[in-house]
């Protein structure tokens, strides 16, 4: 149900592009207010998130530890899964926000026949995750030549390995075709695991058929219904450039692929998807294990009522005495 | 055909439909789980049940006698008698082996056949209901051992406590 | 063929009968069902601790007695602490609920009941912080993941978050570190705000705060607890060991859990400090007013715990210690490692723990001054300090299991494998993925350790128990040591259900019998009193 809803709501959205764009004409709303209404929102969005959240104190040092702590010389430390330093809790994170350690972890033993345990693993949602958001960033910087002049190499250098395979023209760059398998899976996987699917919310479905469709509205434009490249990189630059400019004749589906990017940037900051923020923040991975070594303080901490030694002794002072236990007031 | 060979050849379907219907007794969002999760220390209540099952059901193929496959139902009644199944719930997964073979083997087993079968089968599930007493009448002497645990000492120490101040 | 009318099949019956209602979770309350749930704290146990609203009330109850604003005091809660926990504020937010997390809680492998997931178990506080502190909650309800807080949310509250045993196994394996026991002890504090604890846990609450320790043992008590194991020491060495209580000006203060002084077979593990502290001559005190390591306030309130905790560093400061060590103990020892600094030091009337053995600094533990037992213990028989005869084991064969809270909290995994193979001979390792930071728990954390939920608690265990079956059956294992007091009582427990070959002990008990102590006689007993096996025999060969 929450899967139908959230697609729904994507096609509306392709309808309005549509509609505005090639019923009305609007492409300055579409070409240009709503893109910098978007851009605005997401700046503003992530920035209010992030600073919110920073505003909660970390009042205790809880970090999850996944290895041998530090301890005596001669045994050997966990540096990286249970780190003692800043530069491993770098190193901790870099691997969690780079190699998604945590879900690397779906480690399973296997019993099979015979005496010997054989050790598989499930590592589907680990690849499909991987798969997922680095294809999502090489697009991303691909991206990059729309909005720069000269564009850096670097992006060039990435569209030609992206492009390795050479088939067709223009180039088949390949990340966008694993962008759109790897969340198509990701959507399966939420439909036919049962479990997942009984923990999902219209709030999971609805980026994974954004995202969908922004890849195939991407791929359809490079492939199949071409647009004028050059047009669309004069809107890009004048959008870059704080100095719009909407030239005619671009096709409609350069505003549906621009106007789903749009309700994706406008969307991120009030979603799960600012995990992506979210994650470096995380006190489980991004603190040290040194709780022991250097003292953690808690802004907030308060005075509490105890009971005092006094008090204890007050209460048991003759039973102590009878034990021989030592009192301080005989 | 021998009705030995015959259990013998159908063993994989009769397994399969058998360990499907044991599994219609979870929630849906377990028995998938159950059913898919094929470490058996990721997944100990589905493994149980099945090798409890292969266990079963190999009995019935040899004919063996109750006391036989006990150990094999205990591994899945000990499962079941800890989780949300009235006593009925938890045995029944003993009838639903009747059932099944009946469905697979009507075309080649005569009723008296199948009589026979259910008989052995039945036998099963007077001794699953043994199980399953046995299983809670653990918990409870679990639960008042443990109670015991702390009195007991209590006494022992008094009574010691005693005997040393004389 | 033509069939007779026939009565209903079982597999129909059991359509109808189990499979449960084909509702969205947030339209399945939770049913308290007996052997799940513990008992509603007693009123006088409130009151010890000055806790809100102390009445008589009932868990099964259909009315739980609450306070009028009831509603407004939990919402309250739950805005305070968004601002007050990062953690907290943060899994509110970034989870998406990918499932990684979905089969990794032992509750969940064991029940099958949907909400025992981590992530289900955490969106039951979700939903409700999405309705009441989020736009998108606010406006679009259910289409948004949010609901609203209704006495059937909260008794779902209730319920589940007294079955998460705040272990962390899901933290280990979510991407964003999300970790239910920083949930799970915001929801505790949210229900206590209204008197909901369970008797269990606000029982050896109110006692710790007034005697000591959880199971209100009085001072003249510990002092004659202790001296029976002394007897019993004496019955199988001939040493009598002579350790004191309260002595202002020992060097080392020794903090263990109170399961340690009274309950089998936590004192078989005492037996074995005081053997070894012995042997060592060390120049430490016990105390009966700081006599309690565990601390059941933790899964209470942190409030509750810090006014628990205060008296570790109190009784130090007051008796002039130089440093603490702290005995086998799970939970004790994620508060010492994580909390207790922030909370009640910092500890500057101490020194950076040295062993005055071998004259090893404990830089780890140089702001805390807190070592763990183990720690200590691995120290000295690196330096070869102390003389072990682990053949005296050679009847048992062991494993370790990893206890929650010092794997995933504080991470001491080879301290005590080292210890254990230098005791014994036979050590065989679980299953690698149920072990070390991947342990599973024994099913009795963070308090539900009572009587009346024991078929939870079997279920819990049950990942556990099935991994020490394995061993059982490959390697005969028949002893599985660990380093938690709840954990020696909780595993026995456990083990007698579900692989009943299997006895339970703590790593000091099997230091205790590998001990060679100066001038003992021949043991021909173990620290449980038992004969032996194979020392007479040996004893025959030799001569």
């Amino acid at each position: 149900m929450g899967a139908l809803l959230s697609l729904s709501v994507v096609i509306v959205l392709v309808l309005i592009a549509l509609a505005g764009v090639g019923g009305a004409d609007l492409t300055l709303l579409f070409g240009v207010v709503i893109p910098y209404l978007a851009v605005a929102t997401f700046l503003a969005g992530v920035v209010y998130r992030v600073v919110k959240w920073a505003r909660s104190p970390v009042p205790f040092h809880i970090p999850t530890t996944c290895g041998q702590q530090k301890s005596l010389p001669w045994i050997k430390h966990s540096r990286l899964e249970n780190p003692s330093s800043t530069i491993g809790v770098i190193g901790r994170m870099a691997l969690e926000v780079l190699l998604f350690r945590s879900l690397f972890r779906n480690l399973k033993t296997e019993l099979r026949e015979g005496p010997r345990l054989v050790y598989g693993s499930d590592k589907w949602l680990w690849l499909a995750g991987l798969v997922f958001h680095w294809s999502f960033l090489i697009v991303l910087i691909r991206h990059l030549r729309f909005f720069t002049h000269p564009v850096p190499s670097l992006v060039f250098l990435i569209d030609s390995v992206d492009g390795f395979l050479q088939i067709g023209s223009p180039h088949l760059l390949m990340t966008g075709l694993l962008l759109l398998l790897a969340v198509t899976y990701l959507f399966l996987r939420r439909v036919f695991i049962p479990q997942v699917r009984y923990i999902s919310l219209p709030a999971d479905y609805f980026p994974l058929f954004l995202i969908m469709a922004i890849a195939a509205s991407g791929i359809l434009m490079r492939y199949f219904y071409k647009v004028d490249i050059v047009k669309v990189k004069e809107l890009t630059m004048g959008l870059a450039s704080l100095n719009p400019t909407v030239p005619e004749g671009i096709g409609t589906i350069f505003y549906v692929h621009l106007f789903l990017i749009c309700t994706l940037f406008a969307y991120f900051p009030f979603s799960k998807l600012m995990h992506m923020g979210g994650v470096f923040l995380s006190p489980t991975r991004n603190l040290t294990n040194n709780s022991r070594m250097e003292r953690h303080v808690n802004p907030w901490n308060y005075p509490v009522k105890v009971h005092t030694y006094e008090e204890y002794e007050e209460e048991f002072r003759e039973k102590m005495k009878q034990a021989g236990i030592p009192v301080e007031k005989e | 055909m021998e009705l030995k060979d015959l259990l013998s050849q159908k063993k994989t379907s009769v397994m399969k439909r058998w360990y499907d219907l044991i599994m219609q007794t979870y929630p849906a969002e377990t028995a998938m789980f159950l059913q898919a999760e094929k470490d058996p220390f990721a997944n100990p209540v589905g493994s149980t049940i099945y090798r409890g099952m292969e266990g079963i059901y190999e009995g019935l193929l040899r004919e063996t006698d109750p006391e036989g496959v006990s150990g094999f139902l205990d591994s899945i009644i000990r499962v079941r008698a800890v989780q949300d199944f009235t006593p009925s719930e938890a045995v029944s997964f003993v009838f639903l082996l009747k059932d099944v073979l009946r469905e697979e083997l009507k075309d080649d087993v005569d009723p008296e056949g199948l009589l026979v079968l259910g008989s052995r089968i039945d036998a099963l599930a007077l001794s699953a209901f043994d199980i399953y007493v046995r299983c809670r009448e653990k918990l409870y002497e679990l639960k008042a051992n443990e109670l015991r645990n702390w009195t007991s000492k209590l006494i022992e120490r008094a009574a010691k406590a005693g005997g040393r101040g004389q | 063929m033509a069939k007779a009318k026939k009565p209903p099949k079982p597999e129909e019956l059991a359509k109808i009968d189990y499979s449960p209602p084909e509702t969205g979770w947030m339209d399945t309350p939770a049913v308290f069902k007996p052997g799940t749930f513990c008992y509603g704290a007693r009123p006088k146990y409130l009151e010890e601790v000055g806790f809100p609203n102390p009445r008589e009330w009932s868990s099964a109850d259909e009315d739980w007695k609450l306070p009028e604003n009831w509603k407004e005091i939990v919402l309250e809660g739950l805005g305070d602490r968004l601002k007050k926990y990062r953690s907290f504020h943060l899994f509110m937010d970034i989870c998406v609920r990918c499932g990684a997390c979905a089969d990794k809680c032992h509750f969940f492998i064991g029940s099958g009941d949907p909400k025992n997931m981590p992530v289900l178990r955490a969106e039951l506080m979700r939903s409700v912080y999405r309705k009441y502190f989020t736009t998108g909650g606010k406006l679009l309800g259910r289409h948004a993941g949010a609901r609203d807080l209704t006495y059937d949310v909260f008794k779902e509250w209730w319920y589940y978050f007294y079955q998460c045993t705040e272990c962390r196994r899901c933290s280990v394996f979510c991407p964003y570190g999300i970790d239910t026991a920083e949930i799970t002890m915001m929801a505790r504090e949210l229900v206590n705000l209204l008197g909901c604890n369970t008797d269990w846990i606000a029982g050896p609450v109110a006692n710790c705060y007034r005697k000591g320790n959880h199971l209100g043992l009085e001072p003249h008590t510990i002092q004659s607890n202790i001296e029976f194991m002394v007897d019993d020491i004496e019955e199988i060495t001939g040493i009598r060991v002579e350790p004191t209580f309260n002595r202002k000006g020992a060097e080392i203060l020794f903090v263990t859990p109170s399961g340690d002084l009274f309950g089998d077979p936590g004192t078989y593990t005492c037996m074995g400090y005081l053997m070894l502290f012995h042997e060592l001559g060390l120049d430490y005190t016990w105390s009966t007013y700081a006599s309690e390591g565990g601390n059941f306030g933790f899964f209470t309130s942190m409030e509750m715990a810090k006014r628990l905790n205060y008296k570790i560093y109190a009784e130090a400061k007051r008796l002039g210690v130089k440093w603490i060590l702290g005995g086998e103990c799970g939970h004790m020892w994620r508060i010492v490692h994580q909390y207790m600094d922030t909370w009640n030091g910092p500890a500057d009337f101490l020194e950076v723990p040295v062993s005055p053995i071998t004259g090893t600094r404990f830089d780890n533990a140089r702001a805390t001054k807190m070592v763990h037992v183990v720690e200590f213990l691995a120290d000295l028989i690196r330096h070869g300090k102390v003389n072990l005869d682990p053949s005296r084991n050679d009847h048992l064969k062991v494993t370790f299991h990893d206890s929650c809270n010092t794997s995933r909290g504080m991470g001491i995994f080879e301290e005590p494998r080292y210890v254990i193979r230098h005791v014994c001979n036979h050590f065989y390792e679980m299953p690698e993925n149920t072990i070390r930071e991947k342990t599973f728990c024994c099913g009795s954390g963070s308090g539900l350790n009572a009587g009346e939920n024991m078929e939870l608690r079997m279920r819990g265990g049950l990942p556990r128990a099935n991994a020490v079956k394995y061993v059982n059956d490959r390697y005969g294992v028949n002893m599985l040591a660990n380093i938690c007091a709840i954990d020696r009582a909780a595993l026995t427990t456990l083990m007698q259900y579900w692989v009943p070959d299997v006895d339970v002990c703590g790593v000091h008990e099997l230091v205790g019998n590998a001990l060679v102590m100066k001038g003992e006689k021949k043991r021909t007993m173990d620290l449980r009193l038992e004969p032996l096996p194979g020392m007479e025999e040996e004893e025959e060969e030799e001569e």
